[in-house]
């Protein structure tokens, strides 16, 4: 296994549900301050790959590294302190807290159990609440129950409640499903300023979308990678055109 | 100060201190309020149930197992006192408990020497019942063991505990359990007096647990406890150990049944294997579903409440009891999810509002009657915008 100097190195990583391989020896690597898409038809493991790297799923074999540390054996909450961040693909929020009580609990201090019986909502605590808020188009939103927020919002506010945690890997699956057009910009603007100090992968199957954003595009098919580079490069592919562009 | 009271949560706690430490002591009778006290003891483990139950959404359907060993500690120091060489001089061993040397055990077994110590003894009443707790829900949490099968362990363990209490009974007093227990560093707990004293010791040991869960409630852990209940993998993925706060719970739950279980024993006077096996310990989580999982207070009157059914009703119709307990599990589940304490909140409370609303604005219509009295208040002239639309 090398040591890199990328964001996040994955090796030769196969996982294997009763014999099928979701993911079968792939190996990406994505550099800090990138943003990287990841295309491909249904079932091509593109999901499966961002649960290996964040530990909800075992990887059967293979390495990750994050920052040059191994992170295979680590437990899932441990990865997140050391700085992965998740967003799901179905927007996951507490829907009966208020917005300002979503990010306040995913402020990265008292994460142990007496830790959080010790825990107090300081005014650093607060500022950065605020911040992340005008971030993410909810400061005026603060005080609402996050279960009456719509669609889009409930997306915007995942994406906060990971921007409190400073990542330095973002996840995003699927972050515009379910968008209108107007949030569909207004999150593509948000996704190219928080990418400034950290590296971020996008699950996306919008084109247009994956166009404006994207640094370098991935493109996964049967669990392998079929090809990798800028939209255009990919788009001219032949092998991907077969598979993908060109149904 | 009210609005602080109610803020905090604070004022239906004030409420049942003046329930149970003034209104009952006064209207009951001595055997009616040790009965109480006895219910009590029981309002310790349905309110660890909320904290476990309603907030961790974990069931446990084994809080006898912790409720018991918190009895059993309590029992084996009053039982060692009991047993002084000078009373059992008729045994062939004097000053060992009794029932040890009806089973032919001649000298006092090790892990007996610990309960001689009154201050050993009060850490162990929450020791031991958080110890087995945290070992059980460490093993079970760590490996995402949950839900259904979590609660048919707890079961197993509660029949473990009642089968292995009952068979070893040249140690444990077997399925008698621990009787004659007589004083507590000489002060008889039999007396009057005493019985009057430990009902408010159980009394303030039980505010001052609603107190310290609440607390717990309005921390982040609180926060987090029901996040997890609803979106557990969003709580992992934002950098906690999900299972190291279920275990918490459970380690609390059994901890505050240990103390319930120490002051039964005080106040009942004998601890045995029927308050620990499967059968209490599912009548345990009924106190909490009639009063109401989420309600700590609600839960305490569900202990009472429930208590005192079962007392009145055994009284008269000892046949029908256990029928009735289960319609009334059944029937407050279906109909009543958060028990009395949620009918309080979603429909008394609404109720009471919307009366006083319509009371206010009686009043406020004769109110404004009586100051446009004797002048009746002038027609509406009919508005120009309505009249020009009519027009065009």
């Amino acid at each position: 296994m090398s040591n890199t100097d990328y964001a996040l190195a994955v090796e030769d990583l196969t996982v294997s549900f009763d014999g099928f391989k979701a993911i079968d020896n792939l190996t990406l690597y994505v550099d800090k301050n990138e943003l990287r898409v990841i295309i491909g038809p249904n079932g091509a493991g593109k999901t499966t790959l961002l649960d290996l790297i964040c530990g909800r799923t075992r990887a059967s074999a293979g390495s990750i590294k994050f920052r040059n540390v191994e992170m295979t054996q680590l437990p899932e909450y441990t990865r997140v302190r050391r700085g992965i961040g998740r967003k799901f693909q179905t927007p996951s929020i507490y829907e009966n807290l208020s917005v300002f009580q979503n990010l306040e609990v995913s402020f990265p201090k008292g994460r142990s159990v007496f830790g959080a019986l010790a825990f107090r909502c300081t005014d650093e605590v607060r500022e950065r609440v605020r911040l992340v808020a005008e971030d993410i188009g909810l400061l005026d939103k603060l005080d609402t129950e996050a279960g009456l927020l719509s669609h889009g919002q409930k997306q915007w506010l995942e994406i906060g409640m990971l921007l409190m945690q400073e990542p330095e890997l973002l996840m995003l699956d699927e972050p515009i499903a379910g968008m209108s057009a107007r949030e569909r910009e207004l999150t593509a603007e948000l996704l190219q300023r928080i990418c400034k100090n950290r590296s971020v992968i996008v699950i996306e199957h919008d084109m247009e979308f994956v166009k404006r954003i994207a640094h370098k595009v991935t493109v996964m098919h049967q669990g392998k990678i079929l090809a990798e580079g800028t939209m255009d490069k990919v788009q001219n592919d032949p092998k991907v055109i077969d598979v993908y562009l060109g149904h | 100060m009210i609005a602080l009271l109610k803020r905090s949560g604070l004022g239906s706690v004030l409420l049942l201190s003046l329930l149970l430490m003034v209104v009952l002591p006064l209207s009951l009778d001595l055997f009616r309020l040790n009965l109480v006290g006895k219910y009590l003891t029981y309002a310790f483990v349905a309110i660890g149930l909320v904290m476990l139950w309603g907030w961790g959404g974990v069931l446990s359907l084994g809080q006898g197992v912790f409720f018991g060993l918190g009895g059993y500690a309590m029992a084996m120091f009053l039982k060692l006192e009991a047993s002084d060489p000078i009373s059992t001089k008729i045994q062939s061993t004097p000053g060992i408990p009794d029932f040890m040397d009806w089973n032919q055990i001649t000298e006092l077994p090790g892990w007996w020497l610990p309960f001689k110590s009154l201050p050993l003894t009060l850490i162990a009443v929450v020791a031991v019942p958080t110890l087995l707790a945290f070992i059980i829900s460490f093993a079970m949490f760590k490996r995402r063991v949950g839900g259904v099968y979590f609660a048919i362990i707890t079961q197993a363990v509660a029949l473990i505990l009642s089968v292995l209490i009952v068979g070893q009974q040249g140690y444990t007093g077997g399925v008698n359990g621990m009787t004659d227990l007589k004083t507590l560093m000489g002060w008889d707990i039999r007396d009057d007096s005493s019985k009057y004293i430990l009902y408010y010791v159980c009394c303030v040991l039980l505010i001052a647990s609603i107190c310290l869960c609440l607390w717990i409630q309005k921390s982040k852990l609180g926060t987090l406890l029901l996040a997890m209940r609803d979106k557990e993998d969003r709580v992992r993925f934002s950098g906690y150990d999900v299972a190291m706060f279920r275990v918490f719970a459970f380690c609390l739950a059994a901890g505050l049944a240990g103390v319930g279980g120490a002051m039964f024993t005080l106040q009942v006077g004998f601890m045995s294997p029927s308050f620990v096996g499967i059968v209490p310990s599912i009548e345990m989580v009924i106190y909490a579903a009639v009063g109401g999982r989420m309600s700590l207070v609600g839960a305490v009157m569900g202990a009472l409440l429930v208590n005192a059914g079962k007392t009145l009703f055994s009284e008269t119709l000892p046949d029908l009891w256990l029928f009735m307990m289960a319609a009334l599990f059944i029937g407050v589940t279906m109909a009543f999810p958060d028990g009395l304490a949620g009918l309080w909140e979603q429909k008394v409370k609404p109720w009471w509002a919307s009366r006083q609303a319509a009371r206010r604005a009686v009043r406020a219509g004769v109110a404004a009657a009586q100051a446009s009295w004797p002048l009746p208040p002038e027609p509406r002239k009919p508005e120009p915008g309505i009249a020009a639309g009519q027009h065009a």
